[in-house]
């Protein structure tokens, strides 16, 4: 291949692209539908019992490599996930990249293997995709978009509508890392961390547990706006309140020093292996403690309870007062002192 | 990380917390003076647990909160030179001039966040055509960190960065507020923050010269309850005094070299605070043989005559005046998204800080 990076050439349909694809991108996604190279993939699906489910997501991070991830890993997990917390199982993805001209060869080849990687782990085939090459300074690097199909099980139905007072909410593990992970290697804040992202793919869980547990009512990812912008959407959905336990939300030491140190709350930031689970609560303490034998679960925990409402969020602080919790109004931003 | 634990413990915030409520016989009116600690009232739930027995007013804590409508405007009128990057911290981006905010101002000009006063530095060296201003904003905490990064611009001989300085320093502002008649103030919670560097004496005037007693505090639940327990006691004994309960952080004479750099490059002017006035010796302004380095002296700033949004009651809510609560705009028309003044744009501002914890009921 010419040259070290990414060229305009390289998205004009021509020599160079033919070779972006068949060197790179056929190299790392190899499978029977994406080989054929039709203009349309056709996939082997069979639907006679359950449903089909189509989401799609764009991608855009800054930087593109943080502790425990790549923007090919996220733009994979978290389709995955999106999938898997409606109770579905992943089989498809598409991706297309926007590439900026300049952009290391060296780096694409990282990010399309850890895409790789992720969606061997996740049990999903990628099996269509786009390339587009925009002129310096008219992206950031790189952008990365996925869409996912997958299947949900017959007896498989999560929903707001199954969600009931007295239901409980768990959460499989610490909040934050992914959002502090990021933050902590932004330009010009780089600072001494062990934080990695929680980048993780979570269908073989949730699949396990919706198999075991028909209590579980409703799943979300809390991704960006945290934990507290998606307890707030499900409590506005369902027309519920809810009220979570300040204690009992499971966050690791160096994230909770480092979010204060920059005057940032561990509610509002982003993660990308996290799951929240409405369940029922006869079901719940198994939920949990089958979730802490997964490595993915470790700090699974019921953190909070739905109540009869409107709609509102409560956090009940370890000194014993009540919080309304909203939705992120705006990004957070580092405090001055 | 082991010590500091302590300081979060719940069942130790309960009991001080208990004692608390049982222990003070009449309504007193606290005043913290930090916006950290502000947000860590509101966040932890202090000032529910306690109210009735203990008004925790928020007063000219925020940095960004008390920066003057002209002084945003001169801001504004920076960012829209030819050939300027203005660098400036992420809470000043969305706070209101008198015709637009430096938020607005980004979609024409080149305005960039950054995280600390090297940063800007470091943006000037890379770009040796553009001249790039850093908006100094912020309080003791934040001065000698600036000027660490003039020395640094000084020794490069760097020709291209400037400062516009809007920082300010405490004391004068506690002083103008206990010299208000209106302002009624049973004792301070004083900033542990500004303390590190200015050190327990400087604020003995407190005690000395008003008669009104002061707790320098830490910013853990435990860290403020304690402060108020020590406050609360000396209001009971008619004791004034200045005491220490950060004395992790702070030391009698504070950080004699952070001071020592302030005083180098810093001379105190008589400065306009937003919602407050002019008070004299409480602004910072480059001496005049960094002139140079000294964007106000470099750019003819126009001087704004607009006067603040009729209804914000920021300068009430900073004296300690009114509470969020009760200002007619809180929550309807003045929210984190759009916001009328200042106190609900920064993240410490007091109106932001009750908005996001202590309101009563969601407007869904």
């Amino acid at each position: 291949m010419i040259g070290d990076k990414i060229l305009l050439a390289h998205g004009d349909g021509g020599l160079l692209t033919h070779e972006l694809i068949s060197n790179l991108f056929l190299r790392h996604f190899e499978n029977s539908i994406l080989k054929t190279m039709s203009d349309a993939a056709t996939l082997p699906l069979e639907i006679e019992k359950g449903r089909l489910v189509v989401t799609t997501d764009s991608f855009v991070i800054k930087p593109i490599f943080f502790p425990g991830g790549d923007i090919g890993k996220l733009a994979v997990c978290g389709t995955v996930n999106d999938l898997a917390v409606s109770g579905a199982v992943p089989r498809y993805l598409t991706a297309s990249f926007i590439l900026e001209e300049g952009l290391p060869l060296a780096d694409l080849e990282k990010i399309l293997t850890s895409m790789a990687e992720a969606a061997r782990m996740a049990g999903v085939t990628i099996i269509a995709g786009d390339t587009k090459v925009v002129e310096r300074g008219n992206a950031d690097k790189i952008f990365v978009n996925t869409t996912g199909v997958g299947l949900v099980p017959e007896g498989v139905e999560l929903g707001y509508h199954r969600v009931e007072e007295g239901d409980v909410v768990i959460l499989n593990g610490n909040i934050g890392e992914h959002g502090l992970a990021v933050v902590s290697r932004r330009e010009g804040l780089e600072f001494e961390s062990d934080i990695i992202s929680d980048c993780t793919c979570l269908n073989s869980i949730t699949q396990d547990l919706l198999f075991q547990y028909k209590g579980i009512k409703l799943m979300r990812d809390p991704t960006r706006g945290g934990v507290a912008t998606t307890v707030k959407e499900i409590a506005l959905a369902t027309n519920k309140d809810i009220f979570l336990f300040e204690d009992r939300i499971p966050i690791s030491d160096e994230v909770r020093w480092a979010a204060e140190m920059l005057g940032l709350d561990p509610l509002y930031l982003a993660n990308e292996g996290k799951f929240i689970a409405v369940v029922s609560p006869q079901e719940a303490p198994d939920i949990v403690a089958a979730l802490r034998r997964l490595p993915q679960g470790q700090q699974a925990s019921i953190i909070g309870e739905v109540k009869k409402g409107q709609g509102n969020v409560f956090l009940k602080t370890s000194l014993g007062a009540t919080k309304l919790i909203d939705m992120l109004a705006g990004e957070q931003l580092p405090r001055i002192c | 990380m082991e010590l500091l634990q302590r300081f979060k413990d719940p069942k130790l915030g309960q009991r001080i917390l208990e004692r608390l409520q049982q222990k003070i016989s009449r309504p007193l009116n606290f005043m913290e003076v930090c916006g950290t600690h502000t947000v860590a009232i509101s966040r932890s739930g202090i000032r529910e647990l306690l109210k009735g027995k203990l008004r925790l007013k928020s007063g000219p804590g925020c940095p960004v909160c008390v920066t003057d409508t002209g002084d945003i405007d001169k801001m504004i009128g920076l960012a829209r030179l030819p050939g300027v990057i203005v660098t400036t911290f992420g809470d000043m981006m969305r706070v209101p001039g008198s015709r637009s905010s430096l938020v607005q101002e980004r979609a024409n000009g080149d305005v960039r966040v950054v995280y600390s006063a090297l940063d800007a530095v470091a943006i000037a060296e890379a770009n040796p055509d553009k001249t790039v201003i850093f908006l100094g904003v912020g309080f003791e905490t934040t001065v000698p960190a600036v000027a660490l990064c003039l020395e640094e611009v000084v020794r490069k001989n760097l020709k291209n960065f400037l400062l516009y300085s809007a920082h300010k320093v405490v004391p004068p502002a506690l002083e103008t507020l206990l010299q208000d008649p209106e302002v009624k103030i049973d004792g301070f919670l004083l900033p542990g923050h500004v303390c590190t560097i200015l050190g327990r004496k400087t604020f003995e005037f407190l005690s000395q010269k008003y008669n009104v007693p002061a707790v320098i505090g830490g910013f853990e639940p435990v860290d403020i309850l304690a402060a108020l327990d020590a406050l609360v006691d000396m209001v009971a004994a008619g004791k004034a005094q200045v005491l220490n309960r950060y004395s992790r952080a702070v030391r009698e004479e504070g950080n004699p070299l952070a001071q020592a750099i302030m005083q180098k490059y810093f001379d105190l002017v008589d400065v306009k605070w937003r919602g407050i006035g002019i008070i004299p010796r409480s602004g910072l302004k480059l001496k005049a043989e960094y002139a140079r380095y000294d964007a106000e002296e470099q750019y003819l700033l126009e001087e704004s005559t607009v006067e603040a949004v009729p209804g914000c009651s920021c300068g009430e809510i900073l004296k300690g005046k009114m509470e969020p609560p009760e200002c007619p705009l809180f929550a309807y028309i003045c929210t984190p998204l759009k916001p009328v003044g200042p106190c609900m744009v920064s993240s410490e501002g007091a109106c932001a800080a009750y908005y996001k914890y202590e309101r009563r009921r969601s407007k869904n």
